[in-house]
C-alpha cells in the first residue's frame, strides 16, 4: 500500500508534465490542424532556459516559472509567423515534417552548444526534502509538481469554458470551418494559440527541470510519449489530452515500480489497446470514413 | 481545420500531377540502362561502403515511397522494419553461419511478420494519425530491443556480423566485391516495388490514395489493401536494413530510433514523392553529405539535415525528381507549342 501511494504520486507528477504538454499539443492541433513534432524540443528548451537563467542571471525556479513560458510564447509566435503559417493550407503532414526538421535542428544546436552532459538544477528552497504521512514517504517537490500541473490544467479549463476567447478557441477546435462560417475570425487566433501551446510545453520543461536530467536529448523520448497520449485521449480533444496525460503518467509509474524497465512498453500496449477498441481515442470523435 | 483531416490525403507527389504521363519506351529503357550503369560504376568512384549505404538507404526510401507516394500513407515508424531486419539478419548470420543473402531474406521475413499486427492496428487511422501510430509502435520496438540485451546486445548493439558468402573470400573481406554481392538484393527490392506499383494491385492503391471513399464504394476492401502494401513495403525496408547491417558488420539501437524513421522520410521527400526513382537520388545526396560532414569533423549533422528538411518542405515539396521532371515537361511543352505555332503559320 505504501509503495502504491508512492507510485501514484510519482505517476501524478510525471502525468502533470505530460498533461500540460499534451494540452498544448491538443490546442495547437485543434485550432491550426498542426501536429507539432517540436513539442518535445520545446519542453527541452523550457528546462534548458531555466538552467541558463539560473547560471547566468541567478534567476531561480520561481521567476523561471513566469519568464520561460513568456519566452517560449514568443518563440512560438515567431515560428508560426515565419514558417508554420505557409503550410497551413496544405496536408497536415507537411507541418509535421517541418516541425520534425526544426526538432533535429534545435536539438543538435543545443548539443553543440552545451554538450551531452546534463546541466545542474536544484529543487527550489522550501520544496526540497520529503514528508512522511504515516508509513508513506513522499517527495515534497513531486507533490508540488503534481498539484501545480492540476491547477494549471484547471485554469486553462476555466479559461476555455468561461471566457469569450476560450469559447472561440473551443469552437475552432471543434470545427474550424463552421466557426468561420458563423463569422468568427479564426485566423486572428491562430498565432496566439500556437504561442500558447508552445508556452505550455515550456512550462512543463521548467517544472521538470528540478528533478529530471536536463540535456538536449530530454525531449526526444518525451515527444513520442506525448504522441501516444494524444492518440489515447483523442487528438482533437482537450479533456482527452489531460486525462490521458495523467493516465500515462500513472501507467508509467506503476510499470516502473512493479515491472522495472518494461514500463515504457506498457504505454504503447495501452495505446494499441485503445486504437483497437476505440480508434478515435477515449475522448475523440469517430472520423468520417 | 479538422475538416481537412478526412481520409483524402493531399500530398504533392512528383509524378501523379500529370496522370498517365506517356514516356517514350526508348527513353524509359535508356534511363533504366543509365541507372544500371551508374549503380554498377558507383564503387569505382565512391568509397564502396558508402556506395552500399547509398543503395541501402535508397531502397529504404523506395519502401517508404510505396506507402507515401502510391497509397497516401506516411509511415513515420519505418525504422521498426529496417531495424528489425538489421537485428534478425545479424542474429541469423552470426549464429547460423549461413551465407549473408539467406540471413537477409530471413531478416526481411521477420520484418514482414512484424508488419502484420502493426499494419492491422495502424490502418485503423489515416493521415497524420497513421504517422503517429506507426511512430509509437516503432518506439515500442526500440524499448524492447534495448531491454532484450541477451539477443540484441542492448546499448552496445550486435557486433561482428559476418559477411559469409559461400566461402568466396574476396566478397567476405573486400568491401568492393561485397558491393556487387549485395547489389542483387537491392535490385530485387526495387523490382518488387516496381512490380507492385505497375500491377492492377498498384492501380487500386492509387485509387485508394486519391479517393478512399470511392475505392470502397467500388467494392475494394481498402483496409486489406493497405495492410498488404504495408507488409510488402516492410519487407523491402527489411531487405535494405539487412544489407545495411551486414555491410557495416553491426546492428545498433540507432537502426530502430525515430531519427532513422525521420531520415528515410527526408530522403523520400527530397528525392520526390511518388516516383520510386527519387529515393535513391535523395539517398545519394543525404549519404554523401553526411559522409562529407563526418569526415570534416562537423558534429552537428542534425543542424544540416534539419535545415534541409525545413527548406524542402517549404520550397521544394516535389523533391529533386519532381522538380527536374517538371522542368523537362515545361521545356518540352514550350517546344511543342513553338512547333505547333510554326505549323499553324
Amino acid at each position: 500500500m505504501t509503495q502504491f501511494l508512492q507510485y501514484t504520486l510519482q505517476g501524478l507528477a510525471a502525468g502533470g508534465f505530460y498533461a500540460l504538454a499534451a494540452l498544448g499539443l491538443a490546442v495547437i492541433f485543434g485550432v491550426l490542424g498542426v501536429v507539432n513534432f517540436s513539442h518535445g524540443a520545446c519542453y527541452m528548451l523550457g528546462a534548458m532556459i531555466s538552467a541558463l537563467l539560473l547560471e547566468h542571471f541567478s534567476l531561480g525556479f520561481w521567476p523561471a516559472l513566469v519568464i520561460v513560458p513568456v519566452i517560449m510564447f514568443f518563440v512560438g509566435v515567431l515560428v508560426e509567423r515565419l514558417l508554420v503559417q505557409w503550410l497551413l493550407r496544405l496536408d497536415p503532414l507537411y507541418n509535421f515534417l517541418l516541425t520534425f526538421g526544426l526538432t533535429l535542428l534545435t536539438v543538435d544546436i543545443m548539443k553543440r552548444q552545451f554538450g551531452v552532459s546534463s546541466l545542474k538544477y536544484e529543487v527550489p528552497a522550501g520544496l526540497g526534502g520529503r514528508i512522511s504521512l504515516g508509513s508513506v514517504d513522499l517527495s515534497i517537490y513531486q507533490l508540488f509538481a503534481a498539484a501545480f500541473a492540476v491547477v494549471i490544467c484547471l485554469l486553462v479549463w476555466v479559461g476555455l469554458t468561461k471566457t469569450r476567447v476560450g469559447m472561440i478557441v473551443r469552437a475552432a477546435t471543434e470545427d474550424a470551418e463552421r466557426s468561420r462560417a458563423l463569422g468568427i475570425n479564426v485566423a486572428r487566433w491562430v498565432t496566439p494559440v500556437f504561442g500558447f501551446g508552445i508556452a505550455l510545453a515550456g512550462l512543463a520543461g521548467v517544472l521538470a527541470a528540478p528533478y529530471r536530467a536536463i540535456n538536449a536529448d530530454m525531449g526526444s523520448n518525451f515527444i513520442i510519449i506525448l504522441f501516444a497520449i494524444v492518440v489515447i485521449g483523442g487528438l482533437g480533444s482537450i479533456l482527452g489530452a489531460v486525462v490521458a496525460g495523467f493516465l500515462v503518467g500513472l501507467v508509467e509509474a506503476y510499470g516502473q515500480g512493479y515491472y522495472g524497465q518494461l514500463s515504457q512498453v506498457l504505454i504503447f500496449v495501452l495505446m494499441a489497446a485503445v486504437v483497437l477498441v476505440r480508434p478515435a481515442g477515449l475522448f475523440g470523435r469517430e472520423e468520417a470514413a | 481545420m479538422s475538416a481537412q483531416l478526412t481520409e483524402t490525403s493531399r500530398v504533392e507527389t512528383a509524378a501523379s500531377s500529370a496522370p498517365e504521363r506517356r514516356v517514350n519506351p526508348f527513353v524509359r529503357a535508356g534511363l533504366l540502362l543509365l541507372a544500371l550503369l551508374v549503380v554498377l560504376a558507383l564503387p569505382w568512384y565512391i568509397y564502396p561502403p558508402v556506395a552500399m549505404d547509398i543503395l541501402a538507404w535508397g531502397l529504404f526510401a523506395i519502401s517508404v515511397d510505396l506507402l507515401l507516394g502510391f497509397t497516401g500513407l506516411l509511415s513515420f515508424g519505418h525504422a521498426a522494419f529496417w531495424g528489425m531486419s538489421a537485428y534478425v539478419t545479424g542474429i541469423i548470420a552470426t549464429r547460423a553461419g549461413v551465407p549473408f543473402p539467406v540471413a537477409i531474406l530471413g531478416g526481411a521475413a521477420a520484418a514482414m511478420i512484424l508488419a502484420v499486427p502493426t499494419g492491422y492496428l495502424a490502418v485503423r487511422r489515416t493521415g497524420i494519425y497513421f504517422a503517429m501510430v506507426t511512430l509509437a509502435f516503432a518506439q515500442m520496438l526500440y524499448f524492447i530491443a534495448n531491454q532484450a540485451s541477451d539477443l540484441t546486445g542492448g546499448e552496445n548493439g550486435l557486433q561482428g556480423i559476418p559477411k559469409s558468402f559461400f566461402g568466396i573470400e574476396l566478397v567476405e573481406t573486400d568491401a568492393f566485391y561485397f558491393y556487387y554481392a549485395g547489389l542483387p538484393i537491392i535490385l530485387l527490392g526495387a523490382f518488387i516495388a516496381w512490380r507492385t506499383v505497375s500491377s492492377p494491385f498498384g492501380r487500386v492503391l492509387l485509387a485508394i490514395r486519391d479517393n478512399p471513399a470511392r475505392a470502397r464504394a467500388l467494392g475494394y476492401d481498402v483496409e486489406r489493401y493497405k495492410i498488404m502494401v504495408f507488409v510488402i513495403s516492410s519487407g523491402i525496408a527489411g531487405l535494405a536494413g539487412g544489407v545495411f547491417s551486414v555491410s557495416h558488420g553491426f546492428a545498433s539501437l540507432q537502426e530502430l530510433a525515430w531519427q532513422t524513421s525521420g531520415k528515410v522520410v527526408l530522403i523520400t521527400v527530397l528525392g520526390g514523392i511518388g516516383t520510386l526513382w527519387g529515393g535513391p537520388l535523395g539517398a545519394a545526396v543525404v549519404v554523401l553529405l553526411e559522409d562529407q560532414l563526418a569526415s570534416s569533423g562537423f558534429d552537428g549533422i542534425g543542424i544540416i539535415t534539419g535545415a534541409i528538411f525545413v527548406l524542402i518542405v517549404l520550397l521544394f515539396r516535389k523533391g529533386i525528381w519532381g522538380t527536374v521532371s517538371d522542368l523537362v515537361t515545361r521545356v518540352r511543352g514550350r517546344a511543342a507549342t513553338d512547333a505547333q505555332g510554326k505549323h499553324d503559320a
